[in-house]
């Protein structure tokens, strides 16, 4: 029997998504072997964190409010104590910018194998079973790990998210939080990338990504996305070289796009960037490389170089 | 004060390859370096040409081709370099979190860095995972994905990019590992005269001996059973012909959905 530790994810008084998808995978893996499911929230209010977290699934929500945001320190701390309580065999984290700011830390504390980055997990008697991306996305590999007790984060969207319905105790958790301990202090947060252009309200976006090669060559997706009448927006490398300013980019750490028609040009379709604009009606990718994520992800590819298909595309419409 | 950047040479594949058991075969491979390391270098050599740091090391775990690799990272400024390799590691097909941890703390250990600046993650394994798993091995205080960074005494101050264009302000207190996201800042090309000092720069090679690194520790516990192409999940039409033909095509589907005239 194997017990499953999974920790939510909040910010600003709101849930994160993955804390679903995480209990999803915690159930699953738990209940492989008849293990429970443990849930613990850390931070802000944990009572409604918990009601939220009253899923298909969950045994027991454990509740430490300590702090209103996360804190590393505090999170480190809060699941190594947890981890010690609850001996699970799995602790599972999101593979989240925060995810990946406490989880190492923890198993490296304890001494845990980490797996980071799963998008699918079996056990296979007592060995835990994972799948990967790797070089990405152009490969998957599974990785097995032989250890009694394992960490790992999870790749958010993988998942469905826990049906609600469930009914687990919550417990609050009388967590010893060394105050001495914490190095780390959030003072505040910042929005970025507004701006005069809104990529999120447009229809037809024109994107380009690194396979432009050189910023004197965006003038050739500009007068695309002028034929079509339809607004440009970048991966995030164009956004980095600062060829294009930050309201332009799309993905997990810019925008979030739903057009109608999303051309992705020169873009390879790395996670963190499909995690933008997955939800487009349409995808049209063009790229020379055909073992490139995004030619799978797309409704229509065209394997070809952008500098000979873009043009005649500008043709098409003049 | 003293900044330590390990620099990873990773490894890169070509459009069209070949699998071979639980690697990509060798013929399909380059090798670059890590693109999240190169912001790494620059925000160190920065700090240095602000006053502010006095040297600048770099720590590459690598094979002796992998000098090309942090020749680089000393052109671009870099004051020296550590590549740590041994025959123990040769045949491992994974070098997991742990392992690489076990080796970089006996690294800090010797070289008390007051900064380390690690990439995000690297392109090829993308674990994103040593930075932090480090930081708390050798007791520094940490912050992960960083995109803005001010050094003020023993404080850090920070932005750490999260998700959805938020960025939350963080002060760490120093020495820490700060885990280094593209965009930071622009990291420079080597110039022929840092290309040309880079040649007669210190790099010094280390085994596990050298180091006293706990030969187990580097085993891991993570074993790379099977490497696939995904299948597809999706039925993508794919437009066939020359570049005139595929965009007919593709202009075809615009004017039909409505989007463009
Ligand atoms: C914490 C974190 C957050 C991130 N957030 C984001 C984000 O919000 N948005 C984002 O986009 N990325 C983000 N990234 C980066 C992401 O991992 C990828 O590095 C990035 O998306 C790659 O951009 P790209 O596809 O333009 O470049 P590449 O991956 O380099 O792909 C270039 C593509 O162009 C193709 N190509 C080259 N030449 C041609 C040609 N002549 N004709 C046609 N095709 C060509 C190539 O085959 C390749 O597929 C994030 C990463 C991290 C770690």
């Amino acid at each position: 029997m194997t017990d499953v530790l999974a920790v939510a994810e909040h910010r600003q008084g709101e849930l994160r998504d993955v804390s679903r998808e995480l209990v999803t995978a915690g159930s699953e893996l738990a209940a492989e072997t008849g293990g429970d499911l443990h849930v613990a929230v850390i931070a802000g209010d944990v009572d409604a964190y918990a009601e939220a977290l009253s899923l298909e699934g969950v045994d027991t929500v454990h509740t430490v409010a300590y702090g209103e945001e996360f804190n590393h320190d505090v999170y480190t701390q809060v699941v190594i104590q947890l981890f010690d309580e609850l001996a699970p065999s799995y602790l599972l984290t999101p593979n989240s910018v925060n995810g990946l700011d406490y989880a190492p830390a923890v198993a490296t504390r304890l001494d845990l194998p980490l797996v980071t980055d799963a998008i699918d997990l079996e056990t296979a008697g007592e060995t835990l079973v994972a799948t990967r991306e790797m070089y990405g996305g152009k490969v998957e590999t599974t990785t097995e790990v032989e250890a009694d007790t394992v960490a790992v984060t999870i790749r958010g969207a993988e998942w469905p998210a826990a049906e609600t319905g469930g009914d687990p105790a919550v417990e609050a958790f009388d967590a010893d939080v060394e105050e001495g301990a914490i190095g780390s202090t959030v003072t505040g947060f910042e929005e970025v990338a507004g701006g005069d252009v809104d990529i999120t309200e447009a229809d037809l976006l024109v994107s380009v990504g690194r396979g432009i090669e050189e910023e004197e060559n965006l003038e050739l997706i500009e007068k695309l996305a002028d034929a079509l009448d339809a607004t440009l927006s970048s991966s995030r490398p164009i956004v980095d070289a600062g060829w294009l300013p930050a309201n332009r980019q799309v993905g997990q750490s810019g925008k979030v796009v739903t057009p109608e028609v999303y051309i992705a040009i020169g873009i390879s379709g790395a996670v963190q960037h499909v995690a933008g604009m997955k939800g487009s009606d349409t995808i049209v990718a063009i790229n020379t490389d055909p073992n490139a994520p995004i030619m799978d992800i797309a409704d229509y590819a065209i394997q070809d170089d952008l500098f000979d298909v873009v043009p005649a595309l500008i043709e098409e419409f003049q | 004060m003293k900044v330590l950047v390990p620099v990873k040479e990773i490894a890169t594949v070509e459009d069209e390859f070949e699998i071979d058991g639980t690697a990509i075969d060798e013929r399909f491979l380059g090798a670059d370096l890590n693109e999240w390391d190169d912001y790494a270098i620059e925000e160190a050599v920065q700090l240095q040409e602000d006053g502010v740091v006095d040297e600048v090391v770099t720590v590459t775990i690598g094979d002796e081709d992998t000098e090309q690799t942090i020749r680089q990272a000393l052109a671009k400024g870099a004051d020296r370099a550590i590549r740590v390799w041994d025959d123990a590691l040769e045949d491992l097909d994974l070098l997991d979190v742990g392992a690489k941890v076990a080796i970089l703390e006996q690294v800090v250990a010797d070289e008390e860095p007051d900064l380390v600046l690690t990439g995000v993650q690297s392109g090829d394994d993308s674990f994103g995972a040593t930075g932090v798993a480090l930081a708390e091995a050798v007791g520094y205080q940490w912050a992960a994905v960083v995109n803005q960074l001010d050094l003020d005494g023993d404080t850090a101050s920070v932005h750490r990019e999260l998700e959805g264009g938020i960025e939350e302000l963080t002060d760490v207190e120093v020495p820490a590992v700060l885990t280094i996201q593209t965009g930071i800042n622009e990291p420079r090309y080597a110039s022929l005269r840092g290309i040309r000092m880079a040649q007669r720069k210190d790099l010094d090679h280390q085994t596990l001996a050298d180091l006293d690194v706990d030969p187990e520790a580097i085993a891991g516990d993570l074993n790379l059973t099977a490497m696939y192409e995904p299948e597809s999940e999706s039925d993508t039409t794919v437009f066939e012909g020359s570049a005139d033909d595929t965009a007919g095509q593709l202009a075809d589907l615009l004017r039909d959905a409505g989007v463009a005239q």
